[in-house]
Protein backbone atom coordinates (compact mmCIF):
# COMPACT_ATOMS: atom_id res chain seq x y z
CA UNK A 1 0.00 0.00 0.00
CA UNK A 2 1.38 3.55 -0.70
CA UNK A 3 1.49 5.96 1.98
CA UNK A 4 -0.53 8.98 2.60
CA UNK A 5 2.52 10.91 1.91
CA UNK A 6 3.52 8.81 -1.19
CA UNK A 7 0.34 9.56 -2.94
CA UNK A 8 0.26 12.71 -2.00
CA UNK A 9 3.37 13.25 -3.22
CA UNK A 10 1.99 11.31 -6.57
CA UNK A 11 -0.61 13.19 -7.43
CA UNK A 12 1.47 16.20 -7.12
CA UNK A 13 3.25 15.18 -10.15
CA UNK A 14 0.42 14.03 -11.77
CA UNK A 15 -0.63 17.19 -12.21
CA UNK A 16 2.18 17.81 -14.42
CA UNK A 17 1.61 16.04 -17.02
CA UNK A 18 -2.08 15.62 -19.97
CA UNK A 19 -2.51 11.80 -18.25
CA UNK A 20 -1.45 10.17 -14.55
CA UNK A 21 0.22 7.56 -16.56
CA UNK A 22 3.09 10.31 -17.79
CA UNK A 23 4.21 10.55 -14.07
CA UNK A 24 4.93 6.95 -13.82
CA UNK A 25 9.10 7.56 -13.07
CA UNK A 26 8.30 10.23 -11.12
CA UNK A 27 6.11 7.84 -8.71
CA UNK A 28 8.55 5.28 -8.62
CA UNK A 29 11.27 7.84 -7.90
CA UNK A 30 8.78 8.82 -4.55
CA UNK A 31 8.49 5.33 -3.81
CA UNK A 32 12.08 4.39 -3.81
CA UNK A 33 12.92 7.82 -1.56
CA UNK A 34 10.60 7.06 0.65
CA UNK A 35 11.44 2.80 0.92
CA UNK A 36 14.97 2.92 -0.35
CA UNK A 37 14.35 0.54 -3.48
CA UNK A 38 11.33 -0.91 -5.38
CA UNK A 39 9.55 -3.66 -4.41
CA UNK A 40 7.06 -5.97 -6.60
CA UNK A 41 4.89 -4.68 -3.98
CA UNK A 42 5.61 -1.06 -4.74
CA UNK A 43 5.40 -1.85 -8.33
CA UNK A 44 2.04 -3.33 -7.97
CA UNK A 45 0.83 0.04 -5.75
CA UNK A 46 1.95 2.21 -8.45
CA UNK A 47 0.47 -0.03 -11.14
CA UNK A 48 -2.72 0.65 -9.77
CA UNK A 49 -2.15 4.20 -8.75
CA UNK A 50 -1.74 5.16 -11.98
CA UNK A 51 -4.19 3.06 -13.86
CA UNK A 52 -1.49 0.84 -15.60
CA UNK A 53 -0.66 -3.29 -15.39
CA UNK A 54 2.14 -3.96 -13.08
CA UNK A 55 4.42 -5.34 -16.11
CA UNK A 56 4.09 -1.78 -17.84
CA UNK A 57 5.64 -0.46 -14.81
CA UNK A 58 8.47 -2.62 -14.03
CA UNK A 59 9.19 -2.21 -18.09
CA UNK A 60 9.82 1.27 -16.56
CA UNK A 61 11.21 0.55 -13.44
CA UNK A 62 14.18 -1.72 -15.07
CA UNK A 63 14.92 0.53 -17.67
CA UNK A 64 16.26 2.82 -15.65
CA UNK A 65 19.87 2.57 -13.52
CA UNK A 66 18.64 4.84 -11.19
CA UNK A 67 15.70 2.71 -9.93
CA UNK A 68 16.48 -0.10 -7.76
CA UNK A 69 14.73 -3.10 -8.13
CA UNK A 70 16.32 -4.73 -5.33
CA UNK A 71 17.66 -3.71 -1.94
CA UNK A 72 20.88 -1.09 -1.63
CA UNK A 73 22.75 -0.07 1.14
CA UNK A 74 21.55 3.24 3.57
CA UNK A 75 23.95 4.79 1.84
CA UNK A 76 24.60 4.55 -1.90
CA UNK A 77 28.57 5.00 -3.61
CA UNK A 78 28.07 5.87 -7.25
CA UNK A 79 31.96 5.66 -8.64
CA UNK A 80 32.55 7.28 -11.61
CA UNK A 81 34.47 4.61 -13.80
CA UNK A 82 34.22 6.97 -17.31
CA UNK A 83 37.45 7.77 -19.43
CA UNK A 84 38.58 11.19 -17.85
CA UNK A 85 38.30 9.30 -14.44
CA UNK A 86 39.77 6.20 -15.46
CA UNK A 87 42.95 8.31 -16.87
CA UNK A 88 43.25 9.89 -13.36
CA UNK A 89 43.13 6.81 -11.63
CA UNK A 90 39.49 5.66 -10.36
CA UNK A 91 40.69 2.12 -10.30
CA UNK A 92 43.08 2.38 -7.00
CA UNK A 93 39.84 4.52 -5.31
CA UNK A 94 37.74 1.88 -6.32
CA UNK A 95 40.29 -0.87 -4.79
CA UNK A 96 40.65 1.16 -1.51
CA UNK A 97 37.02 1.26 -1.07
CA UNK A 98 36.10 -2.07 -1.95
CA UNK A 99 38.89 -3.69 0.22
CA UNK A 100 38.15 -1.02 3.03
CA UNK A 101 34.33 -2.40 3.09
CA UNK A 102 34.89 -5.78 1.54
CA UNK A 103 32.44 -5.56 -0.90
CA UNK A 104 32.66 -5.07 -5.13
CA UNK A 105 31.11 -3.42 -7.41
CA UNK A 106 27.32 -4.27 -6.76
CA UNK A 107 27.19 -5.58 -3.33
CA UNK A 108 26.46 -4.22 0.16
CA UNK A 109 27.81 -4.58 3.25
CA UNK A 110 26.50 -7.26 6.00
CA UNK A 111 25.49 -4.69 7.77
CA UNK A 112 23.76 -2.76 5.43
CA UNK A 113 25.72 0.90 5.56
CA UNK A 114 27.05 0.58 1.96
CA UNK A 115 26.73 -0.64 -1.61
CA UNK A 116 29.00 0.62 -4.35
CA UNK A 117 27.97 0.85 -7.82
CA UNK A 118 30.04 1.63 -11.07
CA UNK A 119 28.31 5.25 -12.76
CA UNK A 120 28.85 6.80 -15.97
CA UNK A 121 30.18 10.27 -16.19
CA UNK A 122 29.52 12.24 -13.10
CA UNK A 123 29.95 15.95 -14.86
CA UNK A 124 33.27 16.35 -12.73
CA UNK A 125 35.53 15.15 -15.36
CA UNK A 126 38.09 18.26 -14.92
CA UNK A 127 37.99 17.58 -11.19
CA UNK A 128 38.44 13.67 -11.66
CA UNK A 129 38.17 10.93 -10.14
CA UNK A 130 34.77 11.11 -8.74
CA UNK A 131 31.77 9.36 -7.17
CA UNK A 132 28.88 9.99 -5.57
CA UNK A 133 27.46 9.27 -1.80
CA UNK A 134 23.74 9.32 -2.08
CA UNK A 135 23.04 13.00 -2.94
CA UNK A 136 26.67 14.49 -2.52
CA UNK A 137 29.29 14.64 -4.81
CA UNK A 138 33.28 14.16 -3.84
CA UNK A 139 36.02 15.12 -6.61
CA UNK A 140 39.70 15.50 -6.68
CA UNK A 141 39.99 12.23 -4.99
CA UNK A 142 42.63 10.69 -3.46
CA UNK A 143 42.82 7.47 -1.09
CA UNK A 144 43.62 9.62 2.18
CA UNK A 145 40.79 11.84 2.07
CA UNK A 146 38.15 8.67 1.63
CA UNK A 147 38.24 7.49 5.44
CA UNK A 148 36.97 10.94 6.51
CA UNK A 149 34.77 10.99 3.70
CA UNK A 150 33.07 7.66 4.42
CA UNK A 151 32.95 8.25 8.18
CA UNK A 152 30.03 10.87 7.22
CA UNK A 153 27.65 7.88 6.19
CA UNK A 154 26.53 5.66 8.55
CA UNK B 1 36.55 39.95 -24.68
CA UNK B 2 33.04 38.82 -23.92
CA UNK B 3 31.64 36.16 -22.21
CA UNK B 4 27.78 36.75 -22.12
CA UNK B 5 27.16 33.05 -21.06
CA UNK B 6 29.30 33.28 -17.81
CA UNK B 7 30.13 36.89 -16.82
CA UNK B 8 28.09 36.60 -13.77
CA UNK B 9 29.02 33.35 -12.52
CA UNK B 10 31.55 33.03 -10.02
CA UNK B 11 33.36 29.48 -9.12
CA UNK B 12 31.85 28.08 -5.41
CA UNK B 13 29.27 31.29 -4.41
CA UNK B 14 25.39 31.35 -4.97
CA UNK B 15 24.03 32.09 -8.59
CA UNK B 16 22.07 35.42 -9.12
CA UNK B 17 18.61 35.47 -7.84
CA UNK B 18 15.72 37.03 -9.31
CA UNK B 19 16.46 40.72 -8.51
CA UNK B 20 19.84 39.98 -8.78
CA UNK B 21 19.53 38.78 -12.04
CA UNK B 22 17.15 42.07 -13.11
CA UNK B 23 19.68 44.31 -11.74
CA UNK B 24 22.27 42.66 -14.57
CA UNK B 25 19.27 43.63 -17.31
CA UNK B 26 17.70 40.54 -17.02
CA UNK B 27 13.93 39.26 -17.70
CA UNK B 28 14.39 42.31 -20.29
CA UNK B 29 14.22 40.30 -23.47
CA UNK B 30 10.97 38.89 -21.76
CA UNK B 31 9.33 42.21 -22.00
CA UNK B 32 10.73 43.53 -25.12
CA UNK B 33 9.56 40.42 -27.14
CA UNK B 34 6.14 39.95 -25.18
CA UNK B 35 5.51 44.22 -25.63
CA UNK B 36 6.88 44.59 -29.17
CA UNK B 37 7.91 41.59 -30.92
CA UNK B 38 5.69 39.00 -32.74
CA UNK B 39 6.94 34.98 -32.42
CA UNK B 40 8.09 35.37 -36.44
CA UNK B 41 9.97 37.99 -35.47
CA UNK B 42 12.33 36.43 -33.44
CA UNK B 43 12.27 33.22 -35.44
CA UNK B 44 13.65 35.01 -37.94
CA UNK B 45 15.93 37.34 -35.45
CA UNK B 46 17.98 33.71 -34.08
CA UNK B 47 17.76 32.67 -37.67
CA UNK B 48 19.95 35.16 -38.92
CA UNK B 49 22.15 35.24 -35.74
CA UNK B 50 23.06 31.47 -37.29
CA UNK B 51 23.16 30.20 -33.47
CA UNK B 52 23.81 27.19 -33.88
CA UNK B 53 22.95 24.01 -31.48
CA UNK B 54 25.09 23.79 -28.49
CA UNK B 55 23.83 20.28 -27.92
CA UNK B 56 26.01 18.02 -30.15
CA UNK B 57 24.73 18.48 -33.64
CA UNK B 58 25.12 22.03 -34.81
CA UNK B 59 21.44 22.06 -35.86
CA UNK B 60 20.76 26.34 -36.83
CA UNK B 61 18.22 26.80 -33.90
CA UNK B 62 15.97 29.47 -35.78
CA UNK B 63 15.43 26.76 -38.71
CA UNK B 64 14.62 24.27 -36.13
CA UNK B 65 12.04 26.50 -34.60
CA UNK B 66 10.52 27.73 -37.85
CA UNK B 67 9.38 23.79 -38.70
CA UNK B 68 6.84 24.25 -35.65
CA UNK B 69 3.66 24.70 -37.93
CA UNK B 70 1.69 27.78 -36.81
CA UNK B 71 -1.47 27.24 -34.58
CA UNK B 72 -3.99 27.93 -37.85
CA UNK B 73 -2.77 24.62 -39.31
CA UNK B 74 -2.36 22.52 -36.22
CA UNK B 75 -4.48 22.70 -33.06
CA UNK B 76 -3.73 22.06 -29.28
CA UNK B 77 -0.48 22.10 -27.06
CA UNK B 78 3.11 22.67 -28.09
CA UNK B 79 6.15 22.17 -25.91
CA UNK B 80 9.53 23.13 -25.53
CA UNK B 81 11.94 21.04 -23.56
CA UNK B 82 15.72 21.78 -22.64
CA UNK B 83 17.61 18.92 -22.73
CA UNK B 84 20.00 18.98 -19.81
CA UNK B 85 20.37 15.48 -19.60
CA UNK B 86 24.30 16.05 -20.08
CA UNK B 87 25.51 12.44 -19.75
CA UNK B 88 28.06 11.85 -22.58
CA UNK B 89 31.31 11.19 -20.73
CA UNK B 90 33.74 14.24 -20.79
CA UNK B 91 31.11 16.96 -20.63
CA UNK B 92 30.09 18.83 -17.79
CA UNK B 93 29.02 22.67 -19.52
CA UNK B 94 25.12 22.26 -19.00
CA UNK B 95 26.06 21.72 -15.37
CA UNK B 96 27.88 24.98 -15.30
CA UNK B 97 25.46 26.77 -16.50
CA UNK B 98 22.38 25.39 -14.81
CA UNK B 99 24.27 25.61 -11.05
CA UNK B 100 25.49 29.13 -12.27
CA UNK B 101 22.92 31.38 -13.80
CA UNK B 102 19.61 29.59 -14.37
CA UNK B 103 17.64 32.67 -14.30
CA UNK B 104 19.35 33.19 -18.03
CA UNK B 105 18.14 29.21 -19.02
CA UNK B 106 15.08 30.15 -18.00
CA UNK B 107 14.71 33.41 -19.45
CA UNK B 108 15.87 31.89 -23.20
CA UNK B 109 13.00 29.23 -22.13
CA UNK B 110 10.40 31.88 -21.79
CA UNK B 111 11.31 33.97 -25.11
CA UNK B 112 11.53 30.18 -27.05
CA UNK B 113 8.29 29.24 -26.09
CA UNK B 114 6.98 32.69 -27.26
CA UNK B 115 8.52 32.22 -30.32
CA UNK B 116 7.10 28.93 -31.14
CA UNK B 117 3.82 29.70 -29.47
CA UNK B 118 4.50 26.83 -26.53
CA UNK B 119 2.43 27.01 -23.05
CA UNK B 120 4.34 24.35 -21.64
CA UNK B 121 7.85 23.82 -20.97
CA UNK B 122 9.85 21.31 -19.59
CA UNK B 123 13.54 21.14 -18.32
CA UNK B 124 14.71 17.52 -18.65
CA UNK B 125 17.53 17.66 -16.53
CA UNK B 126 19.63 14.33 -15.37
CA UNK B 127 19.59 13.18 -11.81
CA UNK B 128 23.14 13.43 -10.90
CA UNK B 129 22.74 17.19 -10.84
CA UNK B 130 21.18 17.10 -7.49
CA UNK B 131 22.80 21.26 -6.30
CA UNK B 132 21.37 22.46 -9.97
CA UNK B 133 17.95 20.59 -9.04
CA UNK B 134 17.84 22.75 -5.76
CA UNK B 135 19.02 25.81 -7.91
CA UNK B 136 16.58 25.42 -10.59
CA UNK B 137 13.30 24.69 -8.40
CA UNK B 138 14.16 28.02 -6.29
CA UNK B 139 14.70 29.59 -9.56
CA UNK B 140 11.73 28.77 -11.66
CA UNK B 141 9.29 29.59 -8.17
CA UNK B 142 10.88 32.99 -8.41
CA UNK B 143 10.07 33.26 -12.12
CA UNK B 144 6.47 32.70 -10.91
CA UNK B 145 6.06 34.84 -8.35
CA UNK B 146 7.60 37.97 -10.62
CA UNK B 147 4.84 36.82 -13.27
CA UNK B 148 7.17 35.98 -15.44
CA UNK B 149 6.07 32.63 -15.54
CA UNK B 150 2.05 31.63 -15.34
CA UNK B 151 -0.89 33.31 -16.78
CA UNK B 152 -0.94 36.18 -18.66
CA UNK B 153 2.75 37.10 -18.25
CA UNK B 154 3.47 40.57 -17.99
CA UNK B 155 -0.35 41.46 -18.64
CA UNK B 156 0.34 40.20 -21.90
CA UNK B 157 -2.21 37.23 -22.64
CA UNK B 158 0.37 35.27 -22.90
CA UNK B 159 0.60 31.62 -20.41
CA UNK B 160 3.47 29.32 -20.31
CA UNK B 161 4.09 26.65 -17.45
CA UNK B 162 7.70 25.35 -16.57
CA UNK B 163 8.44 21.90 -15.11
CA UNK B 164 11.17 20.61 -14.03
CA UNK B 165 11.85 16.74 -14.26
CA UNK B 166 14.49 15.03 -13.49
CA UNK B 167 15.46 12.08 -15.25
CA UNK B 168 16.36 8.39 -13.72
CA UNK B 169 19.69 8.08 -15.30
CA UNK B 170 20.27 6.18 -19.02
CA UNK B 171 22.57 8.09 -21.39
CA UNK B 172 20.22 7.29 -24.30
CA UNK B 173 17.76 9.66 -22.82
CA UNK B 174 19.75 12.91 -23.98
CA UNK B 175 19.00 11.57 -27.48
CA UNK B 176 15.75 13.89 -28.12
CA UNK B 177 13.22 11.75 -29.06
CA UNK B 178 14.06 9.16 -26.44
CA UNK B 179 14.03 11.98 -24.33
CA UNK B 180 10.33 12.74 -25.68
CA UNK B 181 9.82 9.09 -24.31
CA UNK B 182 11.09 9.38 -20.98
CA UNK B 183 9.39 12.69 -19.94
CA UNK B 184 5.98 10.88 -21.29
CA UNK B 185 6.56 8.20 -18.38
CA UNK B 186 8.15 5.58 -20.89
CA UNK B 187 11.10 3.85 -21.34
CA UNK B 188 13.57 5.67 -22.62
CA UNK B 189 14.06 4.53 -26.66
CA UNK B 190 14.34 6.54 -29.70
CA UNK B 191 11.33 7.11 -32.15
CA UNK B 192 11.51 6.60 -35.75
CA UNK B 193 12.08 9.86 -37.82
CA UNK B 194 9.89 11.32 -39.38
CA UNK B 195 7.93 12.89 -38.01
CA UNK B 196 10.63 14.88 -36.62
CA UNK B 197 9.96 16.57 -32.89
CA UNK B 198 7.97 19.78 -34.41
CA UNK B 199 5.70 18.58 -36.02
CA UNK B 200 4.66 15.09 -33.75
CA UNK B 201 7.07 15.57 -30.34
CA UNK B 202 6.18 15.22 -26.67
CA UNK B 203 2.77 13.86 -26.53
CA UNK B 204 2.51 13.80 -30.29
CA UNK B 205 2.42 17.68 -30.37
CA UNK B 206 4.54 20.10 -32.04
CA UNK B 207 7.55 20.06 -29.43
CA UNK B 208 11.35 22.15 -29.97
CA UNK B 209 13.97 20.50 -28.02
CA UNK B 210 17.27 22.59 -27.31
CA UNK B 211 20.57 22.33 -25.30
CA UNK B 212 20.79 24.25 -22.19
CA UNK B 213 24.21 26.02 -23.89
CA UNK B 214 22.05 27.61 -27.09
CA UNK B 215 18.68 28.42 -25.25
CA UNK B 216 20.93 30.10 -22.93
CA UNK B 217 21.59 32.67 -25.52
CA UNK B 218 18.70 33.83 -26.72
CA UNK B 219 18.35 37.02 -23.75
CA UNK B 220 21.71 37.74 -25.06
CA UNK B 221 20.82 37.78 -28.98
CA UNK B 222 17.02 39.67 -28.16
CA UNK B 223 19.18 42.39 -26.79
CA UNK B 224 22.44 42.94 -28.96
CA UNK B 225 21.27 41.68 -32.13
CA UNK B 226 22.53 39.07 -34.50
CA UNK B 227 25.76 41.25 -35.65
CA UNK B 228 27.24 41.61 -32.29
CA UNK B 229 26.00 37.43 -31.57
CA UNK B 230 28.06 36.70 -34.70
CA UNK B 231 31.13 39.08 -34.14
CA UNK B 232 31.48 37.68 -31.05
CA UNK B 233 32.82 34.27 -32.97
CA UNK B 234 36.46 34.11 -35.21
CA UNK B 235 35.02 31.67 -37.61
CA UNK B 236 31.48 33.83 -38.48
CA UNK B 237 29.55 30.90 -37.08
CA UNK B 238 28.55 32.99 -33.93
CA UNK B 239 28.57 33.28 -30.17
CA UNK B 240 30.92 32.31 -27.83
CA UNK B 241 31.49 28.49 -26.75
CA UNK B 242 31.86 26.52 -23.23
CA UNK B 243 35.28 24.47 -23.84
CA UNK B 244 35.99 22.11 -21.46
CA UNK B 245 39.57 19.94 -20.72
CA UNK B 246 39.81 17.04 -18.78
CA UNK B 247 43.10 14.69 -18.41
CA UNK B 248 45.81 15.17 -17.68
CA UNK B 249 46.81 18.78 -18.11
CA UNK B 250 47.83 21.41 -15.30
CA UNK B 251 44.61 22.78 -14.81
CA UNK B 252 41.58 21.36 -16.43
CA UNK B 253 38.51 22.99 -16.34
CA UNK B 254 35.61 25.44 -18.17
CA UNK B 255 36.21 28.52 -20.18
CA UNK B 256 33.72 30.40 -22.31
CA UNK B 257 35.65 31.56 -25.68
CA UNK B 258 35.49 32.73 -28.89
CA UNK B 259 33.30 29.70 -31.18
CA UNK B 260 36.61 29.30 -33.38
CA UNK B 261 39.79 29.43 -30.80
CA UNK B 262 41.62 26.64 -31.71
CA UNK B 263 42.56 23.64 -29.45
CA UNK B 264 46.14 24.43 -29.11
CA UNK B 265 45.10 28.25 -27.11
CA UNK B 266 42.33 26.40 -25.06
CA UNK B 267 44.94 23.64 -23.91
CA UNK B 268 48.04 25.76 -23.54
CA UNK B 269 46.76 29.06 -22.59
CA UNK B 270 43.69 27.86 -20.45
CA UNK B 271 44.44 24.25 -19.10
CA UNK B 272 47.90 25.29 -18.70
CA UNK B 273 49.61 22.96 -20.95
CA UNK B 274 50.10 19.10 -20.62
CA UNK B 275 51.37 18.16 -17.04
CA UNK B 276 54.84 17.56 -16.60
CA UNK B 277 55.89 14.05 -17.75
CA UNK B 278 53.25 13.70 -19.73
CA UNK B 279 52.47 14.30 -23.65
CA UNK B 280 49.51 14.82 -25.75
CA UNK B 281 48.60 12.12 -28.07
CA UNK B 282 45.19 12.57 -29.14
CA UNK B 283 42.06 14.86 -28.25
CA UNK B 284 38.75 13.70 -28.38
CA UNK B 285 37.37 17.23 -29.04
CA UNK B 286 33.56 17.07 -27.97
CA UNK B 287 32.17 13.99 -25.97
CA UNK B 288 32.50 10.25 -26.06
CA UNK B 289 31.05 10.44 -29.44
CA UNK B 290 33.82 11.98 -31.30
CA UNK B 291 36.63 11.24 -33.58
CA UNK B 292 40.08 11.60 -31.99
CA UNK B 293 42.29 13.99 -33.79
CA UNK B 294 45.71 13.48 -32.69
CA UNK B 295 48.88 16.27 -31.46
CA UNK B 296 49.61 17.25 -35.33
CA UNK B 297 45.94 19.16 -35.20
CA UNK B 298 46.48 21.45 -32.54
CA UNK B 299 45.90 24.28 -34.65
CA UNK B 300 42.43 23.57 -35.77
CA UNK B 301 39.84 25.75 -34.91
CA UNK B 302 36.96 24.02 -32.33
CA UNK B 303 34.54 25.67 -34.43
CA UNK B 304 31.66 23.00 -35.97
CA UNK B 305 33.19 23.83 -39.95
CA UNK B 306 36.83 23.69 -38.81
CA UNK B 307 36.74 20.12 -36.73
CA UNK B 308 34.31 18.23 -39.13
CA UNK B 309 36.96 19.46 -42.01
CA UNK B 310 39.46 17.92 -39.58
CA UNK B 311 37.89 14.57 -39.13
CA UNK B 312 35.44 14.95 -36.00
CA UNK B 313 32.71 16.53 -34.53
CA UNK B 314 33.00 19.33 -32.10
CA UNK B 315 30.25 18.21 -30.24
CA UNK B 316 29.87 19.12 -27.03
CA UNK B 317 33.40 21.51 -27.06
CA UNK B 318 34.03 19.35 -23.80
CA UNK B 319 37.46 17.74 -24.79
CA UNK B 320 39.58 14.71 -23.27
CA UNK B 321 43.11 14.15 -23.60
CA UNK B 322 44.99 11.20 -24.56
CA UNK B 323 48.45 11.20 -23.04
CA UNK B 324 51.47 9.12 -24.04
CA UNK B 325 51.08 7.22 -20.89
CA UNK B 326 47.31 5.82 -21.00
CA UNK B 327 47.14 3.00 -23.12
CA UNK B 328 44.49 4.49 -25.95
CA UNK B 329 43.35 0.68 -26.06
CA UNK B 330 42.29 0.86 -22.75
CA UNK B 331 40.91 4.27 -23.41
CA UNK B 332 38.91 3.30 -26.11
CA UNK B 333 38.06 0.11 -24.79
CA UNK B 334 36.55 1.73 -21.55
CA UNK B 335 34.30 3.90 -23.88
CA UNK B 336 32.93 1.57 -26.01
CA UNK B 337 32.20 -0.11 -22.55
CA UNK B 338 30.32 3.03 -21.75
CA UNK B 339 28.66 2.95 -24.52
CA UNK B 340 27.57 -1.20 -24.92
CA UNK B 341 26.41 -0.15 -21.56
CA UNK B 342 23.93 2.09 -22.64
CA UNK B 343 22.66 0.68 -25.44
CA UNK B 344 18.70 0.94 -24.96
CA UNK B 345 18.73 -2.39 -26.77
CA UNK B 346 15.51 -1.65 -29.29
CA UNK B 347 17.71 -2.47 -32.13
CA UNK B 348 19.74 -5.92 -32.94
CA UNK B 349 23.09 -3.97 -34.17
CA UNK B 350 23.64 -1.79 -31.49
CA UNK B 351 22.50 -4.45 -28.78
CA UNK B 352 24.33 -7.16 -29.60
CA UNK B 353 27.23 -5.40 -31.60
CA UNK B 354 28.28 -3.22 -29.22
CA UNK B 355 28.97 -5.70 -26.48
CA UNK B 356 31.41 -8.14 -28.99
CA UNK B 357 33.36 -4.64 -29.54
CA UNK B 358 33.99 -4.77 -26.61
CA UNK B 359 34.70 -8.13 -25.61
CA UNK B 360 37.23 -7.73 -28.53
CA UNK B 361 38.73 -5.17 -27.19
CA UNK B 362 39.23 -6.68 -23.60
CA UNK B 363 41.31 -9.51 -26.07
CA UNK B 364 43.40 -6.61 -26.42
CA UNK B 365 43.93 -5.56 -23.19
CA UNK B 366 44.62 -9.52 -22.21
CA UNK B 367 47.25 -9.96 -25.28
CA UNK B 368 44.87 -12.74 -26.74
CA UNK B 369 43.86 -10.18 -29.54
CA UNK B 370 45.07 -11.51 -33.37
CA UNK B 371 45.24 -9.70 -36.78
CA UNK B 372 41.62 -10.95 -36.91
CA UNK B 373 40.63 -9.33 -34.26
CA UNK B 374 41.51 -6.25 -36.02
CA UNK B 375 39.63 -7.20 -38.97
CA UNK B 376 36.35 -7.78 -36.63
CA UNK B 377 36.55 -3.95 -35.14
CA UNK B 378 36.94 -2.57 -38.27
CA UNK B 379 33.46 -4.39 -39.91
CA UNK B 380 31.63 -2.95 -37.20
CA UNK B 381 32.99 0.58 -37.71
CA UNK B 382 31.43 0.09 -40.80
CA UNK B 383 28.11 -2.02 -39.78
CA UNK B 384 27.50 0.06 -37.15
CA UNK B 385 27.64 3.28 -38.33
CA UNK B 386 25.67 5.40 -39.99
CA UNK B 387 22.43 4.20 -41.27
CA UNK B 388 22.50 0.91 -39.95
CA UNK B 389 20.65 1.38 -36.68
CA UNK B 390 17.79 3.10 -35.71
CA UNK B 391 19.44 6.20 -33.79
CA UNK B 392 22.63 7.89 -33.33
CA UNK B 393 24.06 6.36 -30.55
CA UNK B 394 25.92 3.08 -32.19
CA UNK B 395 27.39 5.24 -35.03
CA UNK B 396 28.66 7.71 -32.53
CA UNK B 397 30.34 4.81 -30.51
CA UNK B 398 32.09 3.86 -33.72
CA UNK B 399 33.44 7.19 -33.87
CA UNK B 400 36.36 7.06 -31.35
CA UNK B 401 37.07 3.73 -32.63
CA UNK B 402 37.26 3.93 -36.15
CA UNK B 403 39.65 6.79 -35.76
CA UNK B 404 41.47 5.19 -32.88
CA UNK B 405 42.12 2.48 -35.26
CA UNK B 406 43.13 5.07 -38.38
CA UNK B 407 45.88 6.90 -35.26
CA UNK B 408 47.11 3.74 -33.24
CA UNK B 409 47.07 1.11 -35.42
CA UNK B 410 50.43 0.54 -34.20
CA UNK B 411 49.48 -0.10 -30.72
CA UNK B 412 47.25 -1.94 -31.44
CA UNK B 413 49.12 -4.05 -33.28
CA UNK B 414 51.74 -3.79 -30.56
CA UNK B 415 49.41 -5.42 -28.22
CA UNK B 416 49.09 -8.38 -30.68
CA UNK B 417 52.86 -8.80 -30.80
CA UNK B 418 53.79 -8.34 -27.27
CA UNK B 419 51.02 -10.23 -25.96
CA UNK B 420 49.91 -7.63 -23.67
CA UNK B 421 49.76 -4.53 -22.82
CA UNK B 422 52.76 -2.34 -23.64
CA UNK B 423 51.58 0.19 -21.02
CA UNK B 424 51.22 -2.46 -17.99
C1 LIG C 1 22.90 9.19 -27.86
C2 LIG C 1 22.66 10.68 -27.85
C3 LIG C 1 22.74 11.39 -26.66
C4 LIG C 1 22.51 12.77 -26.62
N1 LIG C 1 22.62 13.44 -25.42
C5 LIG C 1 22.38 14.78 -25.40
C6 LIG C 1 22.46 15.50 -24.16
O1 LIG C 1 22.74 14.95 -23.10
N2 LIG C 1 22.21 16.84 -24.18
C7 LIG C 1 21.89 17.49 -25.34
O2 LIG C 1 21.65 18.70 -25.32
N3 LIG C 1 21.81 16.84 -26.52
C8 LIG C 1 22.05 15.49 -26.57
N4 LIG C 1 21.93 14.84 -27.76
C9 LIG C 1 21.50 15.60 -28.95
C10 LIG C 1 19.97 15.74 -28.97
O3 LIG C 1 19.42 14.62 -29.64
C11 LIG C 1 19.51 17.00 -29.69
O4 LIG C 1 20.12 17.03 -30.95
C12 LIG C 1 19.84 18.28 -28.97
O5 LIG C 1 19.34 18.27 -27.67
C13 LIG C 1 19.26 19.44 -29.72
O6 LIG C 1 19.62 20.66 -29.12
P1 LIG C 1 20.35 21.82 -29.93
O7 LIG C 1 19.66 21.94 -31.25
O8 LIG C 1 20.16 23.01 -29.08
O9 LIG C 1 21.77 21.40 -30.08
C14 LIG C 1 22.19 13.45 -27.82
C15 LIG C 1 22.11 12.74 -29.01
C16 LIG C 1 22.35 11.37 -29.04
C17 LIG C 1 22.25 10.65 -30.34
S1 LIG D 1 21.27 2.40 -31.95
FE1 LIG D 1 21.40 1.55 -29.87
S2 LIG D 1 20.61 3.17 -28.57
FE2 LIG D 1 19.92 3.64 -30.67
S3 LIG D 1 17.90 2.65 -30.88
FE3 LIG D 1 19.42 1.14 -31.54
S4 LIG D 1 19.82 -0.06 -29.64
FE4 LIG D 1 18.86 1.86 -29.01
S1 LIG E 1 34.67 10.99 -16.47
FE1 LIG E 1 34.36 10.81 -14.33
S2 LIG E 1 33.20 12.59 -13.89
FE2 LIG E 1 33.36 12.68 -16.06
Amino acid sequence: MLSEKEREEILEETKLYPYPKAACIDALKIVQHHRGWISDEAIADIASELDMSRDEVDGVASFYTRLYRKPVGRNVILICDSVSCMIMGYESIYDYISKKLGIKFGETTSDGRFTIIPNTCLGDCDHAPALMINNDHYNNLSIEKIDLMLEKYQ
Amino acid sequence: METPLTKYIKPNQAPLDLKEYEKTGGYEGVRKVLKGMLPDDIIGLVKTSNLLGRGGAGFQTGLKWSLVPKEKDVAGVRYLVANADEMEPGTFKDRYLLEGNPHQLIEGMIIASYAIQAEKAYIFMRWAYKKAEVIIKKAIEEAYSAGYLGKNILGSGYNLDLHLHTSAGRYICGEESALLNALEGKRGIPRAKPPFPATSGLFGQPTVVNNVETLSWIPHIIENGSDWFIKLSTSGEGGTKLYGVSGRVKKPGLWELPLGTTIREIIEDYAGGMQDGYQLKGIIPGGASTDFLIASQIDTKMDFASVRAAGSRLGTGTMMILDDKTCPVAFIHNLIKFFAKESCGFCTPCREGLPWVEKVLMKFEEGNATLKDIEILEFHTKYLGPGNTFCAHAPGAMEPLQSGLKYFKDDFLRHINEKHCPWR
